[in-house]
């Protein structure tokens, strides 16, 4: 048996297959939701199950800093975070993209303080998502487990950082069934980290990195990094499909999924956990008649926006429905999915803000978005209050 | 006598854009020339970085990297698990260098991890007392009563009302196996101090005072002149602790010189020398050199 199919926390799940993944350095700050993940690596390490070496931070900050150090000397490397935690660590994700590090973080998304609450929405991961991060949305916890090993493979094959998001306490502290790949399974896919030669740190060939560019040269390295992210598109499709052929399963085709849209009059945009009961009120509406679909957002960074084009090209109303703002303006996913659709679509796509700071998403709050898309209101519908 | 060495022998190399004279220059090519070519270097942003690294050239012969103006220490925490995960500790040391500002002010807490974590990592301040990169602004380094950008010398101020912290004392709080200060005038020093460190285990700190030309305001000739009279006045102590117990300290002349000896060549401290209040100040600076000369022994 190279997989084992075991009913465990989400965090345990992602703490197990970070120990198949055999990262060399492993750096830690506490913040919850993500606590349960790091709590168990520093176990795992303890009891000997895992030979990374395991570094207590004193801050997100450190920790981001220590990735950053470690991936730079050519190692394979891991840490987590959530909210608060990720802010602090934005000045070093910016760099770590920038240095063209392929370090993977996984994000155990939570609400932003003020006021300050520990639970679940997307605006801290969404708030940075121009740092330069490739970013991936798990649903479920078996998704959070396939998003790990993508994340190494798409990180170590491109050279950029990938962040994994899974919903806080919605994924990472529920019990669900999963299975775990080996080892052995895993090497068919994501062999032994070999970092380039001449980008790391080695006595042996010295390079200088992170060295300052001046309005000569800056330019020309940000566009490359933009183009890289913008092509790593077709990378995630890639390796998406060739992650099926060895464990046998895969999201979508790795950038977006599509649930039911075929003949969908109105179809819903969302990432992360919140499509599972969108998937469970599109299958009772469809009972009653109606034509609604789902199009899920795997990759946020790059974005799909031909794939995403396409999903929607034939539906009427198009409902994008946000865990995470910019305040002032509409659901931060809303206007990703209309600059993508700008010009291409004539479907009127409304803004659904849900579940912020943790508020329960219901079923009938779903379908009242469903039947509030047809109102042509202009305003942004914050469900649930 | 030590040996002449052909500038480009050395493992920080000419071409860097520094000013001329500049204390932490000199002081930086003597430090990584005592750790030796198995060094990778975790640089904060600032001066040193930026003098020595423009894109796509470096004057370093070592690997290197800068990162961020606040996190050396962290990356080098991680780039030391790293090495020690290849299997190379002991074989490759771990060199993090930052400014004042870098050291005393925004890494602060970052530092204070590294060394709470025991990391066998050795970490040098270039103290020029002041933001040096971005202007001369006041630092946590800056000594009291200094003009900078921030503390101006005025109607209702003698410049920088704090008193200079004390990072040894802070280093020695932290059980760091090795502590040791020198100045930009004591090369011999510096290469010793280096070296001794690497014979402690565990973290490891040499704070080095580096006079700044334009940041003090003296002349391009002055900065090793300066570093040895600032030791020999007593306002920078020069001394080395090891586990806890201060094992030398750089003396000072039976008649020390007074600090308005020193003080009379920066143009920082001009403003002490015209207003009326200044010789009050200057005394408080003398009694801050009297202080650590009693304090450390250095008579
Ligand atoms: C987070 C952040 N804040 C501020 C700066 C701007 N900055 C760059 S270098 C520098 C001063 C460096 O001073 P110091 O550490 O004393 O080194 P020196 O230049 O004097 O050698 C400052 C404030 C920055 N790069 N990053």
């Amino acid at each position: 048996m190279n997989t084992k199919k075991q009913i465990v926390e989400g965090s345990h799940a992602v703490a197990e297959i970070m120990k198949n993944l055999r990262p060399a350095v492993v750096a830690a700050y506490p913040i919850t939701p993500q606590t349960h993940i790091v709590e168990d690596l520093a176990k795992m390490k303890d009891n000997g199950e895992a030979d990374f070496e395991f570094i207590n931070a004193e801050s997100e900050f450190s920790a981001a800093s220590m990735v950053l150090g470690a991936s730079a000397t050519g190692v394979r490397t891991y840490t987590a975070t959530s909210s608060q935690g990720l802010l602090l660590m934005t000045e070093v994700l910016f760099n770590i993209a920038g240095m063209r590090l392929p370090v993977v973080v996984t994000c155990a998304n939570r609400a932003i303080s003020s006021p300050i609450n520990i639970w679940n929405d997307q605006q801290d991961s969404v708030t940075i998502r121009d740092a330069g991060w490739l970013q991936l949305y798990a649903e479920t916890n078996q998704e959070a487990v396939d998003l790990h090993i993508l994340a190494y493979k798409l990180a170590e094959s491109l050279m950029l950082p990938v962040m994994v998001n899974m919903d806080g306490f919605v994924l990472t502290h529920t019990f669900e069934s999963v299975e775990i790949p080996e080892v052995s399974l895993i090497k068919k896919f994501l062999p032994d980290y070999l970092a380039p030669k001449d980008s790391t740190l080695d006595t042996a060939n010295s390079r200088s990195l992170g060295t300052f560019a001046t309005p000569e040269r800056y330019l020309e390295i940000r566009q490359e990094l933009f183009e890289d992210v913008a092509a790593a598109k077709k990378e995630i499709v890639r390796q998406n499909s060739e992650f099926k052929k060895v464990f046998g399963r895969g999201i979508g085709n790795g950038l977006i999924e599509e649930y039911k849209t075929k003949d969908a009059d109105i179809i819903l945009v969302a990432m992360g956990s919140v499509c599972g009961t969108i998937k469970e009120v599109i299958d009772q509406l469809r009972t009653k008649g109606k034509k609604v679909g789902l199009l899920k957002i795997i990759s946020f960074r790059p974005f799909p926006d031909v794939e995403i084009v396409k999903a929607l090209s034939k539906v009427k109303y198009v409902a994008v429905v946000d865990k995470a703002i910019s305040i002032g303006t509409e659901g931060i996913l809303a206007t990703e999915i209309k600059r993508a659709c700008y010009g291409q679509l004539k479907a009127q796509i409304s803004s659904f803000v849900v579940g912020l700071g943790g508020r329960d998403i219901t079923e009938k709050m779903i379908s009242d978005i469903v039947d509030l898309a047809k109102v042509k209101t202009g305003k942004i519908g914050f469900v649930g209050r | 006598m030590p040996k002449y060495t052909n500038p480009f022998e050395h493992l920080l190399n000419p071409g860097h854009t520094a000013c001329p004279g500049c204390g932490q220059l000199i002081a930086a090519r003597h430090v990584i020339d005592a750790c030796g070519p198995d060094t990778i270097i975790a640089n904060a942003t600032g001066c040193l970085e930026v003098t020595t690294s423009k894109h796509p050239t470096s004057s370093w012969k070592v690997p290197w990297i800068h990162s961020l103006f606040e996190n050396p220490s962290a990356v080098a925490s991680g780039i030391l698990a790293a090495i020690k995960h290849k299997g190379l500790d002991g074989k490759v040391k771990v060199l993090a260098q930052g400014g004042d500002g870098s050291t005393f002010d925004i890494g602060f807490g970052l530092i204070s991890g590294m060394w709470e974590r025991g990391d066998n990592i050795l970490y040098v301040c270039y103290d020029t007392e002041v933001y040096s990169n971005t202007g001369y602004q006041a630092s946590g380094a800056t000594p009291l009563d200094a003009f900078t950008r921030t503390t101006w010398p005025g109607k209702k101020s003698l410049g920088n009302r704090m008193f200079k912290k004390n990072m040894l004392e802070i280093a020695l709080a932290h059980r760091v196996g090795y502590v040791a200060t020198t100045t930009s005038g004591y090369i011999e020093d510096i290469k010793r101090k280096v070296k001794k460190a690497w014979d402690t285990p565990g973290p490891k700190f040499i704070h080095i005072l580096t006079p700044c030309v334009p940041g003090w305001g003296i002349e391009d000739n002055q900065a090793i002149e300066l570093g040895k009279l600032a030791q020999k006045t007593g306002f920078f102590p020069v001394v080395e602790f090891v586990n806890g117990e201060l094992v030398s300290s750089m003396k000072v002349p039976q008649d020390a010189p007074k600090v308005d000896e020193y003080l009379k060549y920066h143009a920082r401290f001009k403003h002490l020398f015209k207003d009326p209040k200044g010789a009050e100040q200057i005394k408080i600076l003398q009694k801050i050199c009297n202080d650590n000369i009693a304090k450390y022994n250095l008579k």
